[in-house]
């Protein structure tokens, strides 16, 4: 590790910084931005994304040469993500998508895209 | 097995079995996201049948979502600093940043604690519909393994102070350092996929 004798650990602090920007970002899109909501709903997933991102990259040391460049955390992490989102969208996709479950809060058409555009 | 042992690098990957430990758990964490997949699926098809109870909108609030979201987040960049610590052969910065980590999951855990006593206070409880028993199942399990962290973290703080940093010690901090750090990942989603959409939608 290059990085070993480092007093102070740079690129957990950029991390850090990073995934307060992200947070405080989202949180302005869904109180006090004027976006539409399914726009919004896009840009905190891919938010997440990126700050999950931050987590694995920047904080877990997931590619340290130390792991053999994380060959294996990848893979796994890689997997589980892809697993994750097609359990999430197969789940709404199968139950959800085009039926309204006879819900009396789930009447307009609008509202259901949205429903199952949010998971992913 | 413990043919290689080598001499330099962090400690953690010097043997052989503190290598096959780590990837052991990244395996451990692919299944957790898994699992974690399972209960937010649940969620999202569950979403928006509250029954009688109340609707999430009016129950989130965006103060008190920020304040667990900061203390996570916070928490698990103090974990790095224990483990940027630790690689460099110094067991007490390990020890207090890893005890600050630990107070501020405590805190993130007393505000969850209070967060669910309110639902349950305005009528949103575990039977009270399908929407609100999916929302106690998924954050709850998140907060179980906050407080299973907390715990395991203790017991190594115990262990560290009693045989020092060793390849078999710094280990199993790297170890519970992923464990925390993935805390915090599903955290993102639960704040993102939860409590921002249920503001939105």
């Amino acid at each position: 590790m290059a990085n070993t004798k480092k007093r102070i650990p740079t690129q957990h602090v950029i991390g850090f910084l990073l995934s307060l920007v992200m947070t405080l970002v989202a949180a302005w899109a869904v109180i006090g931005s004027d976006l539409p909501k399914m726009w919004v709903i896009i840009s905190i997933l891919i938010l997440a994304l990126l700050q999950a991102g931050v987590q694995l990259f920047m904080f877990m040391h997931i590619t340290e040469e130390s792991s053999d460049g994380g060959h294996v955390p990848w893979n796994m992490m890689f997997h589980g993500f892809a697993l994750a989102a097609i359990l999430v969208a197969g789940s709404l996709f199968t139950m959800s998508f085009g039926f309204d479950h006879g819900d009396m809060d789930m009447d307009d058409g609008h509202k259901q895209e949205q429903h199952s555009e949010h998971s992913e | 097995m413990s043919a290689e042992e080598r001499t330099t690098g962090p400690l953690e990957y010097r043997t052989e079995a503190g290598r096959m430990s780590i990837l052991g758990f990244w395996i451990f964490l692919g299944a957790e996201v898994v699992l974690f997949a399972t209960l937010f699926a649940t969620y999202a098809v569950l979403f928006g049948r509250t029954a009688d109870a109340p609707h999430p909108a009016e129950l989130f609030e965006p103060s008190m979502t920020l304040i667990m979201t900061f203390l996570l987040l916070t928490s698990s960049f103090t974990c790095g600093i224990a483990i940027h610590e630790m690689r460099r052969g110094n067991a007490k910065g390990l020890a207090t940043w890893l005890i600050i980590t630990l107070l501020l999951g405590l805190g993130f855990l007393g505000a969850e604690i209070y967060e669910f006593v309110h639902y349950v206070h305005e009528g949103a409880t575990l039977p009270s519909s399908a929407y609100w028993s999916s929302f106690f199942v998924l954050a709850g399990t998140h907060g179980l393994h906050v407080t299973l962290g907390i715990g395991w973290a203790t017991l190594l703080l115990i262990q560290l102070a009693r045989r020092g940093l060793t390849n078999v010690t710094s280990r199993k901090f790297f170890i519970v350092s992923l464990y925390w750090h993935f805390l915090d990942v599903v955290w993102i989603f639960i704040f993102t996929g939860i409590y921002l959409i249920g503001m939105v939608i």
